[in-house]
């Protein structure tokens, strides 16, 4: 076990060290951004000294080296525009993609496991069909239209929620927080929706496959043989044996979800890390756009390797083979 | 799945079968002949939009946010209203649809080539070239698609063919790994050997032997691939990192639009964002299908 956790370890760390030399000498190329930090009737002396100032001067490989030192102590250079640590930038608007992020899965596994389990216990029926239909539209529909048509009908319309920022917070642990509030909530209820959607087919689907799967199988009809209720065959025998995929899946696209909360935050103006990257991008605020992709990358890895971890732990079939190779 | 019978079997080939199979399936089909459709409007768009979007000498800022059939102070009637620029929303979306197919198809041709490239030589070569491909392959494909084009237009900038470029970089990964999958399953046939035995070159062995051979998974990725690109490059747009809004494309015309959806305005986002559902979803009936009819396991 700890063979193959020190192996994926290092190859996990392989992987940061790879992406930051493509970030950061990706970044590098794009435009110079003291053209933009400073006023355009600036003298050439104001210029340089900008230049230096910011250590754009020196040449490509020393800025590397410079920021992979700086980056393991954790610093990743101070925001052009805001003029603080871009980390701290980032972090600050973590909890609140978070907290969309957690909300939303809870809502893809809360409504996509039950439909799920429904569309596969009863695959002819009707309502079956129109929720594979659903989950077909689920997919391919793209976030943010699937946003902009939920504050059409459920802000503009139907006047029911609202469509923007966040509502009222309450600050627990020194970190604010939603959902703690009725105004919060009903502030989530539309963006966490936003995420949930795609997961949500995503799961119904897994969960419709792994029914069908398991209900044929020997240890469902022994256990019908031998006189089990249904609800207790459906909900121990074949929920547990299902649950090993749904949680797999869900672990690897909750770090999918925290990217993909770009998309949900632009159009439901919720101030996570996603519009900030948005906004930086636009203001070519380099440091930032670097640590918000580090940041993001690294949060992906740790995910994928926690759940790698996990998976191997939960099923021993797994463990076996990766010892072995 | 194959009902079709009317065709004897002396006139059976391939090719046939796939296509009466397919017509089979009306809703593949309606998706087919709505693509069609679409396609066809966006051609020949020019030709009959009654104005051009790209020329700001024909639009006129006094007939800005006018609601769909209002008249204009010209007396033209705007079919689908306009935007706040008084861009006539009707040739705007069409032109939309233009450069959103444009850059969909085009990333999605150049995708396959790139990616059916790699994924035979990473089969055909195995050993150390199959290990490097492939782990590029699986790093890619581990991180979300748009956490990798936010990456990429960060680095290049804004624009048609920098969006062309992030979507092949994201798409190609995907082919690779279909093609190499059958590719690996192709080269342990008897007819590769026969041809090593006659000592075909190796790019005949690859290209016309293998190739063909690999196909039908590739038609379906690509399908989906397609309805996919376009759906990223809307929502690129649409974040204002992909296309910039002098060129409307379906998700830069939503973007326009969307900060006006709030007050009641909805033509401007609403109407490009159907033209962009319908030619999603047009195509993924089409590619659901493809792939159901493609499948080999499905055949008798």
């Amino acid at each position: 076990m700890s063979v193959y956790l020190i192996r994926r370890l290092l190859q996990a760390s392989m992987v940061v060290f790879f992406m930051s030399a493509i970030v950061f000498s990706g970044i590098y190329i794009i435009g110079d951004p003291v053209d933009l930090l400073v006023s355009n009737e600036a003298s050439p002396e104001e210029l340089a000294r900008a230049t230096k100032a910011l250590g754009l001067n020196k040449p490509f490989h020393e800025q590397y080296f410079v920021f992979l030192k700086n980056a393991l102590r954790g610093d990743l250079g101070r925001s052009f525009v805001f003029g603080v640590s871009a980390v701290t930038l980032i972090i600050e608007r973590m909890p609140a993609t978070l907290e969309l992020a957690v909300v939303g899965m809870i809502m893809a596994l809360v409504i996509g496991i039950p439909l799920g389990m429904y569309a596969g216990l009863k695959p002819h029926k009707l309502s079956s069909r129109g929720i594979m239909a659903g989950s077909i539209f689920g997919f391919s529909l793209p976030h943010f239209w699937q946003g902009m048509m939920m504050i059409l009908i459920f802000s503009v319309m139907l006047g029911w929620l609202p469509s923007s920022g966040r509502g009222d917070t309450v600050t627990v642990f020194g970190i604010q927080w939603s959902f703690l509030t009725w105004d919060g909530l009903r502030h989530i209820l539309l963006p966490a929706l936003n995420m949930a959607l795609f997961k949500m087919s995503l799961i119904i689907r897994l969960t419709r496959a792994g029914v069908r799967e398991a209900m044929l199988q020997d240890y469902v009809k022994f256990a019908r043989a031998k006189g089990v209720s249904g609800m207790r065959i459906i909900w121990v025998h074949v929920f547990k044996n299902i649950l090993i995929p749904i949680i797999t899946v869900s672990g690897l696209e909750f770090g999918h979800m925290v990217a993909f909360a770009v998309v949900t935050e632009t159009v439901f103006s919720w101030p996570g890390m996603g519009r900030l990257i948005i906004q930086s991008i636009e203001m070519l605020d380099r440091p930032v756009v670097v640590a918000y992709l580090m940041i993001t990358v690294l949060f992906i890895i740790i995910v994928n390797l926690v759940v790698d971890v996990l998976y191997s732990i939960v099923d021993p079939r797994v463990r076996l083979q990766n010892l072995k190779g | 799945m194959n009902k079709k019978t009317a065709i004897t079997e002396r006139d059976q080939t391939p090719l046939r079968l796939i296509i009466s199979e397919f017509l089979d399936n009306r809703l593949a089909v309606a998706g087919l002949v709505v693509f069609l459709i679409i396609v066809l409007t966006a051609v020949l768009g020019p030709y009959f939009t009654p104005q051009n979007p790209y020329d700001l000498a024909q639009m006129d800022i006094m007939d800005g946010k006018l609601p769909p059939g209002a008249q204009s102070l010209d007396g033209d009637i705007y079919l689908l209203g306009t935007d706040e620029q008084g861009r006539d929303m009707f040739s705007a979306i069409i032109y939309g649809l233009r450069l959103s197919l444009f850059v969909g198809i085009v990333a999605g041709s150049l995708a396959v080539a790139i990616g059916v490239m790699m994924g035979l030589v990473a089969a055909y070569f195995g050993g150390k070239v199959d290990t490097i491909i492939m782990r590029l392959v699986d790093l890619q494909l581990s991180f979300p698609t748009i956490l990798v084009a936010l990456m990429l237009l960060a680095i290049l900038g804004k624009g048609v063919d920098k969006v062309v470029m992030a979507l092949i970089i994201v798409q190609w990964a995907y082919y690779a790994r279909t093609i190499r999958s059958t590719a690996m399953v192709e080269r342990s046939k008897e007819y590769i050997e026969a041809a090593h035995c006659l000592a075909l070159g190796r790019r005949r062995i690859i290209f016309s032997h293998m190739l063909p051979n690999c196909l039908p998974p590739v038609i379906v990725v690509a399908t989906v691939n397609i309805a996919r690109a376009i759906a990223i490059e809307a929502t690129l747009s649409f974040l204002g990192v992909g296309v910039p809004q002098t060129e409307p494309s379906l998700g830069s015309l939503i973007k326009g639009g969307f900060d006006f959806l709030l007050s009641g305005k909805y033509w401007i986002s609403v109407y490009p964002g159907i033209a962009l559902v319908v030619t999603i979803v047009a195509i993924n009936l089409v590619g659901d299908h493809l792939r159901d009819v493609l499948n080999p396991r499905l055949r008798r």
